[in-house]
Formats: structure tokens, C-alpha cells, sequence
């Protein structure tokens, strides 16, 4: 059985001259409930890996440079 | 696929809001047990009250409201089926634990003279207690759990508990999402606090985690309750709450309600006299939306403009504070517009409706050495308040449980069954992703469960989900992550079989909305006046029986019995 990849709208913002996961932050790695974010190992910085946020906010309120903008997934809009 | 072994005094499973407040004062009551909190998620973040609440919906304080009014309100609201000493175990502790809370640095409602602002939001009596300052809730909770040496283990997903001699609880077994270890943890008495089954319906917008529960509340206690031979209660009592359409946060009746806002149908006219969360409430609000005066509407645009501030600073910072954001993306401004309502997809939660772990007034489940606490169990209308209070209930009783006893013995067995079928999403070369299976599923549940309930549309869900059920046998995972998410659909589709049977089972109708079914309309009190339970039989099949309901400590009179049967407006009240 083989299967498609899906295409979904990255609804997580992360600002790439703020992060500084490069300096071995994980705050919003750690607290997201439903942990779709992850350490980008090509360049460093954090990204949204599944489509299943809750848009409930921890990760943009808990990290320490403001680099994280959550938007309502797209098919709420 | 490495096994790691642990072992506790006290586990305690899911650590949102009840099982914080389980494993704190089961160490309080002993300091010498091993108390272990596991989730997960991140205890830090984790639960409903991450981001903080908006009120507490159930506080009984002293001047405002007793005991006994709260019991006979819930009574009434739940339509008689309740086990009033549940309820009233709540409601005796509510005070103190408000109290202990304020203590500990929660932030309520004061007025003027440092007394709490309790609201009248519930059609009888005043219970509302607003928190425009409660986001802080987990973070003061969690540093509670420091200071009194609570052990946490963050992302472990419990995926069933171990049985040991005698039926007694022997443990549990978890799945590490990060690491995808094999986790066996035995224990002397263990509390599940894993919220309610909030990814049982599919929200409208097609969106999988677009659930009003948060959704690591998947309904794997309610899974795990029952395969450890657990009775559990009232599932045909389905959770539906009125939402902001295409958001998951309430309207919301708690915070505007004392404010003056209400709900109105597209005409302008008010149609429910109490915005209360009640099935009766919902029936109301359904029949407005499907009847032909719908959409519902939220109306808060004759407020002044400084009381919609106050409104939004609340509404837009605490418990779902991307609410503003979604406004602003509609451009809705709640000072010049109606903000448009709908309903949310069903789930299973004791807390806001009462369909959960049967418990009793001691939070005992009818496993020995199992307890069950917050939305998972039974105790109808419980909310945050409610689960913090069964938590302590079920944390002290635990420690009174396991004194002088060791660990109960097991069989072996029951590890090896569980890891074959853990991990044999990622063993397998290829097959389905588990969130397509999921999709499937939940779009099932909407299709054949969401009442009004038609017996035979229950009985295609039924066929339907048995073959998603040998679907589940060719599910793919490539990574730990995809994993859990595996496993989830296995609790789904638990919770959707034994919603269904509950709900085919209980041949009238209760509960307005939660239990409409069109052949059997009303409530047959002679022949339904019971709890439905199901249990795993000894065939390894879901069994449905009665369970009777506990004589009344406060009896509830004729006259009072039906008011929540008489929330309508008789005439459109125009405003
Ligand atoms: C949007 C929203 C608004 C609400 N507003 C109010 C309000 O204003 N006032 C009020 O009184 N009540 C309110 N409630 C209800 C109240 O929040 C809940 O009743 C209460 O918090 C439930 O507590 P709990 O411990 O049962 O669940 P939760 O706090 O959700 O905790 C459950 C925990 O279990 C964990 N878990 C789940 N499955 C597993 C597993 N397999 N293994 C390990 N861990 C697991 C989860 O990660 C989670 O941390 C609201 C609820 C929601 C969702
Ligand atoms: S919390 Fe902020 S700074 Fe830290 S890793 Fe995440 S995005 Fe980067
Ligand atoms: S908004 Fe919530 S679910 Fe989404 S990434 Fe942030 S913490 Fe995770």
C-alpha cells in the first residue's frame, strides 16, 4: 500500500532572526500538548511538523524571544 | 523498542487538572509514598487549564449557595440521574478548596470588600465564580507539585493498565512518544485522570484537532477503564456544547451572561431563559438552528463599550485566548456584531455532561485499587472545580487504600500482548496513516451517532465501525509521534462502539439534546429512572445493564423537578 504526502498550511509563524534553538532553547518543543514542533536540523531553527495544532498558545507565551505567531489553521478561518 | 521499568506507591495518570491535585495530596497525606504523576503531554502545559479558565462553573460558597442547593440544581439539571452522594462529596469540599487555591495564589473574582463575586449564570441558584485573572492556574498548580516532591514523567502515553490477582489494578503500561520506549509501571493504587473522550465527533470544519476538548483527551481512560474490567456510566449521555462557529471556544454564557449578553436566533428574539450548559438547553438551541430560525447568535452589541472591553479581556486572554485572533480574521467586532454560533461535535465527559468511569462518593471505580477523577469520571457537571476535588478525594483515599498492602501480582502475559499490539503500526512495512483511519472514523461517529439518535442509523455506525475495526490491523506508523496517534484511534473507536451500544440500549429519551431519540420521544421514568453501565463481559463484548439509583439525600420535589424542562420562552421574548 502506498501512500500520498499531504500538502497543509504551516499555521505555527516561527520568526527565524529570533529563535534561538541554536543556543539549545526547547521551551515550545517541550510544552506543546500535542507536540508538533520539532528542531529543524538543517538550519537550526524550530518548525511545525503536523497539521494537528489546538491553537491554545503555550508555545508563543512561553518563549523567551516572542519568536512564535500562532494562526487559526487555516480551515477555520 | 527498548522496555523501561518503573514503580510507584501511587501512579497517577493524566496530569491536567485532576491529577496534579491527586498526587499533591496523596503526598501530602503520606510524604513517604512514591507518588508518580505521568502525562502525555507536558505537565507544565498540559490539560484544559493551560492557558487558564474563565470561571469557576460550580463554586458553592457560604452566603451565595449550600450544599444541598448545588446537589439538588445538578440533580435536577442532569434529570434525576445522579448519585446524589457523588455530588454532594463535591460540593461539601468546594468551599475549602477555592479557599486552598486563593491560598496557593489562583486569582478570583473579589468585590469591594474582598468577598468572592459569585454570578448567577445556572437557571436556579448563583454559582459562578469568575477568574478574569485565571491564567496562572497550571503554573501555580505545578509549582504545588514541586514542592511537595511529586515525581513527573512527561510525554508517556498510557495505552492500557495491568490487571493483577483478584482483579485488583497492578499498574500500567505507556508508550514513550519521543523516545518510543515500552514503559511497565507497576503500582500499588492508580488514578486515571485522563479528561474526557473529546476526539470522538469530527468538528464541522473537517478539522481533526479543532475539538472543544483539548485533544490529547482522546478517550484512552475511558478505553483503559473499561479492557481493566471497569464499569462505566452513562455514555449514551453524549457531551454537545454550544460553540462559536468554526471556533472551539464557548460563546460564552459564563463570562457574558453576568455582563448581560445572551443568545438570540436570527430574528432577534432571545429563545432560552438560562444559557446554563444543559442537554435541555441544547435541545432548545438545536431545535432554533435546525427549526428554521437559526443561525444562533451571541448578542453583545448593546453593551457599552467599556463592559465588551471587559468582556474581551477575559474572553480573549484566558482559557482559549486565540478567540481574538478568529474575530479579527472575520472581522468581528462583538460591539457592532452578532457573533455566530453553532454546535459542537459529541464527545464523552462526566465533567460538562456525566458520561464517564463509574465512581463513587470516594472516587473509587469498581476496580479495586482504581480510581477515577475529573472529566473522565461519572460525576455529572463536575468542571474544573469538580476535578480538583476528585482529585483529592481520589489521592487521600488512595493512600488509605494501598496502607499495608504491596504490590499485586500479575501476569506476565498481559506485557507481551500489549507490546505486540503497540508496536505493530511501526513493525509493519506499509498501510493506512493512522490520521486518514481517524478521519474515517470520526466522520462515522457525526454520520450515525449525533442525535437526534435513529436506531437504525446506530446499528449501520455499528457495522461501520466494526470494520474500521479490522482496518485497525493494517495501520502504519513510521515514528514514535504517528504512534500514539495509532493508538488514539484505538480509544476512538472503543468510545464510538460503546456510545453506541449505551445509547441503543436506553430505549427512551433524557438528557434533552444528549439523549434525543425520535422513536422513544420523552422520559419514561417507570421503566428508565437508572444509570445505563457497560462493562466488558467475559466474551470480551461490551454488556449494557441498569444500575439503580442511589436513594436521594435531598429529596427533589414534583414542582421542582421538571424546571429545566421549562427553559423556552413561551412567547419570543423581542428585545
Ligand atoms: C475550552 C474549555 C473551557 C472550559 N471552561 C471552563 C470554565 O470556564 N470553568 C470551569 O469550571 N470548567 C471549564 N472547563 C472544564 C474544565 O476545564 C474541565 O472539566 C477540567 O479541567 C477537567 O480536568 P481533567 O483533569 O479531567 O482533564 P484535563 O485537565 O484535560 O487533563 C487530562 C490530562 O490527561 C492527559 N492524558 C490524556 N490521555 C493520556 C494518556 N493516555 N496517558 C497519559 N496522559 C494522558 C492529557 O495530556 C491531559 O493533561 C472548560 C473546558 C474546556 C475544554
Ligand atoms: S521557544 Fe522560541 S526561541 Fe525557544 S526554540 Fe521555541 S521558537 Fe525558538
Ligand atoms: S498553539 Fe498549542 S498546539 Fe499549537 S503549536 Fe502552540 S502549543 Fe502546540
Amino acid at each position: 500500500m502506498s501512500v500520498l504526502v499531504n500538502q497543509n498550511v504551516v499555521s505555527v509563524i516561527v520568526d527565524h532572526d529570533k529563535c534561538i534553538a541554536g543556543k539549545g532553547c526547547r521551551v515550545c518543543i517541550d510544552v506543546c500538548p500535542t507536540d508538533i514542533l520539532a528542531l529543524d536540523q538543517e538550519d537550526g531553527k524550530v518548525k511545525m511538523v503536523y497539521d494537528e495544532c489546538w491553537y491554545c498558545l503555550p508555545c508563543e507565551h512561553d518563549c523567551p524571544t516572542k519568536a512564535i505567531h500562532v494562526e487559526i489553521p487555516y480551515l477555520l478561518r | 523498542m527498548e522496555t523501561r521499568h518503573l514503580e510507584a506507591d501511587v501512579l497517577v495518570i493524566g496530569g491536567g487538572t485532576a491529577g496534579p491535585i491527586a498526587a499533591i495530596k496523596a503526598k501530602a497525606k503520606n510524604p513517604q509514598l512514591k507518588v508518580l504523576l505521568l502525562d502525555k503531554a507536558n505537565v507544565k502545559r498540559a490539560g484544559a487549564i493551560a492557558e487558564g479558565m474563565d470561571s469557576v462553573n460550580n463554586a458553592i460558597v457560604p452566603g451565595f449557595a449550600t450544599p444541598e442547593q448545588y446537589v439538588k440544581e445538578i440533580t435536577i439539571a442532569n434529570d434525576g440521574i445522579v448519585n446524589q452522594a457523588a455530588i454532594n462529596a463535591y460540593a461539601v469540599r468546594s468551599y475549602a478548596m477555592i479557599r486552598e487555591l486563593d491560598e496557593w495564589g489562583v486569582k478570583f473574582e473579589k468585590d469591594e470588600t474582598g468577598d468572592y463575586a459569585v454570578k448567577k449564570v445556572h437557571h436556579l441558584g448563583a454559582y459562578v465564580l469568575p477568574m478574569p485573572e485565571g491564567y496562572d492556574v497550571k503554573k501555580v498548580i505545578f509549582r504545588q507539585l514541586r514542592k511537595h516532591g511529586v515525581q513527573v514523567s512527561n510525554r508517556l502515553v498510557t495505552t492500557r493498565l495491568l490487571v493483577g490477582e483478584g482483579g485488583r489494578v497492578a499498574g500500567a503500561m505507556a508508550l514513550d512518544s519521543r523516545s518510543g520506549e515500552f514503559v511497565v509501571i507497576r503500582a500499588k493504587a492508580v488514578v486515571l485522570c485522563t479528561g474526557a473522550a473529546g476526539r470522538l465527533g469530527l468538528p464541522s470544519s473537517g478539522y481533526l484537532f479543532g475539538t472543544y476538548e483539548n485533544p490529547t483527551n482522546a478517550g484512552d481512560g475511558y478505553s483503559m477503564a473499561y479492557h481493566a474490567g471497569a464499569e462505566l456510566s452513562g455514555l449514551e449521555c453524549f457531551q454537545i456544547n454550544p460553540l462559536i462557529k468554526d471556533y472551539n471556544g464557548p460563546a460564552c454564557a459564563y463570562v457574558t451572561g453576568p455582563f448581560g449578553g445572551y443568545t438570540v436566533n436570527a430574528k432577534g428574539e432571545r429563545f432560552i431563559k438560562s444559557d446554563y450548559w444543559s442537554g435541555q438547553m441544547m435541545l432548545e438551541f438545536w431545535r432554533e438552528l435546525e427549526g428554521g430560525n437559526g443561525p444562533v447568535f451571541l448578542k453583545l452589541d448593546h453593551l457599552a463599550d467599556e463592559t465588551v472591553t471587559r468582556i474581551e479581556n477575559v474572553l480573549h486572554i484566558t482559557e482559549r485566548p486565540t478567540r481574538g485572533r478568529f474575530h479579527e480574521g472575520r472581522g468581528t467586532d462583538y460591539r457592532s456584531d452578532l457573533v455566530e454560533m453553532h454546535i459542537s461535535e459529541i464527545g464523552l465527559c462526566g465533567g460538562h455532561s456525566a458520561s464517564g468511569v463509574w465512581v463513587d462518593e470516594h472516587a473509587r471505580t469498581t476496580v479495586p485499587g482504581l480510581y477515577a477523577a475529573g472529566d473522565l469520571c461519572n460525576v455529572a457537571h463536575n468542571y474544573m472545580l469538580g476535578a480538583m476535588v476528585y482529585g483529592q478525594i481520589a489521592g487521600e483515599d488512595a493512600v488509605d487504600f494501598i496502607a499495608g498492602k504491596d504490590f499485586a501480582g500479575f501476569d506476565e502475559d498481559q506485557v507481551a500482548l500489549e507490546r505486540q499490539r503497540v508496536f505493530a503500526p511501526l513493525l509493519r512495512a506499509d498501510g493506512l496513516p493512522p490520521t486518514q483511519v481517524e478521519y474515517k472514523l470520526r466522520r462515522m461517529v457525526n454520520d450515525y451517532l449525533q442525535p437526534p439518535k435513529v436506531t437504525r442509523k446506530m446499528e449501520i455506525g455499528l457495522q461501520r465501525f466494526a470494520e474500521i475495526r479490522a482496518d485497525l490491523a493494517q495501520l502504519k506508523a513510521n515514528n514514535p509521534h504517528e504512534l500514539m496517534r495509532a493508538m488514539e484511534v484505538y480509544a476512538i473507536l472503543d468510545c464510538a462502539e460503546l456510545a453506541a451500544q449505551a445509547s441503543l440500549y436506553r430505549t427512551e429519551s433524557r438528557w434533552g439534546l444528549y439523549h434525543y431519540r425520535v422513536e422513544y420521544e420523552g422520559r419514561n421514568d417507570a421503566e428508565w429512572f437508572a444509570f445505563v453501565q457497560v462493562k466488558k463481559g467475559a466474551d470480551g463484548r461490551p454488556h449494557c445493564f441498569k444500575r439503580a439509583v442511589p436513594a436521594y439525600l435531598y429529596p427533589i420535589d414534583a414542582s421542582e423537578r421538571d424546571a429545566y424542562d421549562r427553559l423556552r420562552f413561551e412567547e419570543p421574548a423581542t428585545v
